[in-house]
């Protein structure tokens, strides 16, 4: 064979593969794109609900094609160099089957440069959506205007919130084995084992643990924070539409972590405000009994979590600041 | 060619025998009653569980830390630690370390004959190899056992086989039976019985930490184990606290059984990187050291360098659980955070212990079954030493919605994305050795080519879970479950199936049934895919893990999955069958190169010698030879004959 031949052999395999590949990509991924990526979880209810699928759709664009590029290869591999064909020529060695310049160096190249605009891509997104719903520890630096505010004053006695008002709604979710319960600092502090939130409103939710590690998810939210004991853990998300989501705790803890779940609403913003107002009435009675509202707070000394919970800002045993419990900048 | 005269005169002698030493027999070796083998380690192994509970409860009197359990974590702790010392003091670890401590001159160890070596404290790397086969079938047979009972547990939503209590033990112990199982899998049998034969030398650098490697693995086994009795724990593998510092007297033994495994990994790790550095044979430069040592050095370095955190984090909990003190207790000023951090800053480095020797070993057998040398060697060796690298600097992915480091998330990202590119490489050498090959589908070379299909989708779906705003939905869920289920068991397991089938007729001179091996393969690739892939929507979907009722849509999926983990089963046991087949019932005797190697370890005598070489090989060339017509010779056995790769069929010398 001459090395002309050879050559042309070589060129032939790959416009093959080559052709096969970029037919395969293309149909996937338009496939993908209009037929499944609609559907892709969680939904569109949220804004981070909405570009995380947004990211999940566009990271499958560049999967697809690298899953298919690779089973190709090994499919053509297969078929053409069988050592079960007649007539497949024996394997060439020594330096050319040893290490070929080009296709390192593109291999190398290509490689890297779409894993660092993946990861680009993904820091944007992070920052933009203001930490994607993801837990963003107790002083978030990426957070959505109005947002330490809404924080600080959630603090105070005097924290609001009203309808129309374009302010952030403080929520803070509390996990104890094996339960998520609800505290609303602008309302009183009045603790529901309900989770309703107004739509078109930008949501704090601030996590934390009165037992061990759970993770608070809300699903159809897009909004996964864990919660530790003795840490605010904050996420955000800005509600888009109406209707249900399911809570459920996505970090082991214990027995019955997977019957750690619920069941919450988004509903209009008048609603929100009259279902707000009667529970805080309906619960003032509770409500006096609960501790202060505070970020986190400490199991009293008998560790009874689940029952009464003494405010953490006095607590009985840290005076000093403890390692990753720093409360938000007020 | 003369070479004879560039023959380093020391290594000429042929002096097969080890210097001898004074101070008489050892007692491992002697026969009968009075020598030191299993039976005696399990007996004082016992007698020392009782002594260390007995004393642990002496000196605690009757406080009893751990809430509702009647049972005493010092006496636990004491108990289980002296009956891991009883263990290797039974087995003879220590007559030399001892014997050496009072000033004498340690016993001089030979090796005994027969079957009874497998059971005794042994010093040659290839007893040590085929005991760890053992040893990790024992380990996956267990974890197996228990899988099957998970995905029992996960038909049904609402009709239950076990209590959450029963349930969150079994996955527990699963997860981490697997984990130790995993990590030893392929560095211990492959790793202790290929490297020294490889590489051209007589044994490994450190004998008895070799040998100490594995029993002490076998002690972290019954350590574990001996959760179960104790009532199981019940956080997982990745034991966070403060459910840790909550949990029963079974936590013990998971803080304990990985400090003790992880004793094991260390001294592994250091004998085999020492090894490889110092005990090449000359000529080995090192870029002729074929790739399955590359590999096998890379994970030793993780294997070095990770486990010490891991072993420090175990015993703080321990510490935690029996002397109050307060690592990972938040109100008394510890942070359960710490937990994690050290956790991981082992478990990610873990995660490529259980990745690089399946590259290594895929490395190793392709250019045998393509006939062509390994495509881009180099690379594939900066790509084992860069994931190495890169993968001290990820840990975080795993705590991306922890709280932790949040403004770090980004940087986190960069880095695991990162080191898809040096994982990729194993990619560029694979498809690069298939071009214009000459494949033959032989088992070995099969699973090959399915760790291929399978790592790919882990290593694409690690990347959807390193980016942040993705990792929302499916932190926490099926998703990661499936992710490393496709790495680990879709890339390790499969590598080291390709590794036993390929490399059992040289370790045993028994070949493989191909009839009931190929069976296997099929059955085991298409029923593992049909297993996991589905649950990587079922995560999707909303699907946490670890959790033993779900929602009720998700029914339909969890039960195909459950159907088809059992079909994987089923294909488990033809594995085993084929096992015993092959290697009692009815075995065929290997030829000495059934599928022409080029490599060393195959041109030592059949059986191998008990050191390895008459003579020290000087290695001239590397083994990746393949249709080259007039290539170099591998290697001078300084016999007059000169190993020859010089054919286009690449076969091995008479
Ligand atoms: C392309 C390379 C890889 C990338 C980018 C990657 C990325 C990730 C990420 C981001 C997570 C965290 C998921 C979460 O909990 O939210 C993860 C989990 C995990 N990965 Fe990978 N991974 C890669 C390769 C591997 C390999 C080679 C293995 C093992 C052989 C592996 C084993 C694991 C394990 C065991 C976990 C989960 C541990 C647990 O939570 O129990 N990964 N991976
Ligand atoms: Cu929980
Ligand atoms: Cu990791």
């Amino acid at each position: 064979m001459s090395s002309e031949n050879s050559m042309k052999n070589e060129t032939n395999h790959l416009r093959k593969m080559t052709t096969i590949w970029v037919i395969l990509s293309l149909a996937a991924d338009l496939l993908f794109w209009f037929w499944v990526g609609p559907h892709v979880p969680p939904g569109t209810m949220t804004s981070t609900a909405k570009s995380n699928q947004f990211d999940f759709t566009f990271l499958v664009l560049f999967a697809l094609p690298v899953l298919i590029g690779v089973w190709v290869y090994l499919g053509y591999a297969i078929v053409t160099w069988s050592a079960k064909r007649d007539n497949v020529p024996e394997p060439i060695g020594g330096e050319v089957a040893r290490s070929n310049r080009k296709a390192q160096v593109s291999w190398i190249t290509i490689t890297s440069i779409v894993v660092l605009f993946l990861a680009g891509f993904g820091t944007v997104a992070v920052i933009n959506d203001h930490g994607s719903g993801g837990g963003e520890g107790p002083n978030p630096i990426w957070n959505p205007g109005g947002a330490s505010k809404a924080e600080a004053a959630a603090l105070t006695s005097n924290a609001s919130w009203s309808p129309n008002s374009n302010q952030v709604l403080p929520v803070q979710v509390i996990a104890q084995q094996w339960k998520f319960t609800y505290r609303y600092p602008t309302f009183g502090g009045f603790e529901s084992s309900e989770l309703i939130l107004p739509v078109g409103t930008t949501v704090a939710f601030n996590v934390t643990s009165l037992d061990v590690i759970h993770s608070f998810w809300a699903y159809q939210l897009s909004v996964k924070a864990d919660a530790n004991p003795q840490v605010n853990d904050v996420a955000y998300t800005d509600t888009k539409q109406l209707g249900n989501f399911t809570v459920r705790c996505s970090e082991l803890c214990g027995l019955w972590h997977g019957s750690m779940f619920n069941y919450g609403k988004v509903v209009s913003q008048s609603d929100f405000m009259n279902w707000a107002k009667t529970t805080e009435s309906a619960n003032a009675a509770n409500t006096a009994n609960l501790p202060p509202f505070a970020w986190t707070y400490v199991p009293d000394a008998n560790g009874a979590a689940g029952g009464y919970y003494p405010d953490g800002t006095v607590t009985p045993y840290s005076t000093v600041e403890v390692y990753g419990s720093k409360q938000p900048a007020s | 060619m003369t070479i004879s005269a560039e023959r380093p005169t020391e290594v000429a002698a042929s002096s097969v025998s080890p210097p001898a030493q004074s101070g008489g027999t050892s007692w491992t070796q002697r026969p009968g009653w009075l020598s030191q083998h299993a039976g005696t380690a399990i007996i004082l192994a016992i007698l020392g569980y009782l002594l260390g509970h007995w004393m642990g409860n002496a000196i605690s009197g009757n406080y009893d830390y751990i809430a509702n359990s009647g049972q005493n974590a010092i006496a636990d702790t004491f108990g289980l630690s002296f009956g891991v010392l009883g263990w290797l003091l039974g087995i003879g670890a220590l007559n030399y370390p001892l014997a050496k401590l009072v000033g004498k001159e340690a016993a001089h160890e030979e090796t005994v004959e027969g079957w009874s070596k497998y059971f005794r404290y042994s010093l040659d790397h290839k007893v040590v190899g085929l005991q760890y086969v053992v040893g990790v079938l024992l380990f996956m047979f267990t974890g197996g056992l228990l899988a099957m009972a998970i995905r029992t547990e996960l038909l049904s939503p609402t009709t239950h086989v076990f209590s959450p209590d029963t349930y969150i033990k079994i996955v527990s112990e699963h997860g981490t039976i697997m984990m130790m199982m995993a990590t030893s899998i392929i560095v211990g049998p492959l790793g202790n019985y290929l490297v020294p034969l490889m590489i051209g030398a007589r044994r490994m650098a450190f004998p008895r930490i070799e040998a100490f490697s594995f029993w002490i693995f076998v002690a972290g086994y019954g350590v574990i184990f001996s959760a179960l009795p104790y009532g199981g724990f019940p956080t997982g593998w990745t034991g966070y606290a403060p459910l840790q510092t909550q949990a029963g007297p079974g936590m013990v033994s998971y803080l304990l059984g990985f400090a003790v495994i992880g004793m094991g990994m260390m001294a592994a790790g250091f004998n085999i990187a020492v090894t490889i550095i110092n005990y090449r044979a000359p000529g080995m430069t090192w870029s002729r050291v074929p790739i399955f040592v590359w590999s096998i050095l890379a994970t030793a370095a993780l294997l070095t360098l990770a486990t010490p955190v891991l072993f420090a984090g175990g015993l703080f909990g321990l510490l935690d659980k029996t002397a109050q003190t307060a690592f990972y207790v938040t109100e008394h000023g510890g942070s359960s955070y710490l937990w994690q951090n050290l956790f991981w800053f082992f478990g990610h480095p873990e995660v490529y212990i259980m990745a690089l020797p399946g590259f290594g070993i895929v490395g190793e057998i392709m250019p045998v079954f393509t006939r062509k040398p390994l495509f881009a060697y180099k690379v594939a060796a900066a790509g084992m030493i860069g994931v190495a690298l890169l993968s001290f600097f990820v840990w975080q992915h795993h705590l991306f919605q922890s709280g932790i480091n949040p403004d770090m998330r980004p940087l986190f990202m960069l880095t695991t994305e990162l080191i898809s590119i040096p994982t990729g490489f194993i990619y560029l050498v694979g498809m690069g050795t298939l071009y214009k090959a000459k494949i033959r589908f032989e088992v070995p070379m099969l699973f090959c080519m399915a760790l291929f299909f399978n790592f790919l989708i882990g290593g694409v779906t690690g990347v959807f879970l390193s980016d942040v705003p993705v990792n929302v939905t499916v932190h926490g869920g099926f998703f990661v479950l499936s992710h490393f289920h496709y790495t680990i068991m879709g890339g390790l397991l499969f590598a080291f199936m390709a590794g036993l089938y390929f490399w059992l007729p040289k370790m045993t001179g028994k070949m493989m049934n191909k009839k009931l091996g190929l069976v296997h393969f099929w059955t085991m690739f298409v029923f593992f895919n049909l297993t996991f892939f589905p649950m990587f929507v079922i995560g999707l979907l909303g699907q946490p893990r670890r959790v033993f009722t779900y929602a009720k849509n998700l029914q339909g999926l969890n039960d195909f999955s459950s159907m088809m983990a059992f079909c994987l089963g089923l294909s488990f046991l033809i594995f085993f069958a084929n096992l015993m087949w092959s290697m009692f019932i009815s075995p065929v005797k290997a030829p000495a190169n059934p599928w022409e190697s080029l490599g060393l370890e195959w041109q030592t005598a059949s059986p191998i010698p008990a050191h390895n070489f008459e003579r020290i090989p000087v290695i001239l060339t590397d083994p990746y030879h393949y249709s080259e017509v007039g290539a170099p010779a591998l290697a001078d056995f300084g016999d007059g004959g000169l190993v020859s790769s010089n054919s286009t069929t690449g076969s091995s010398p008479a």
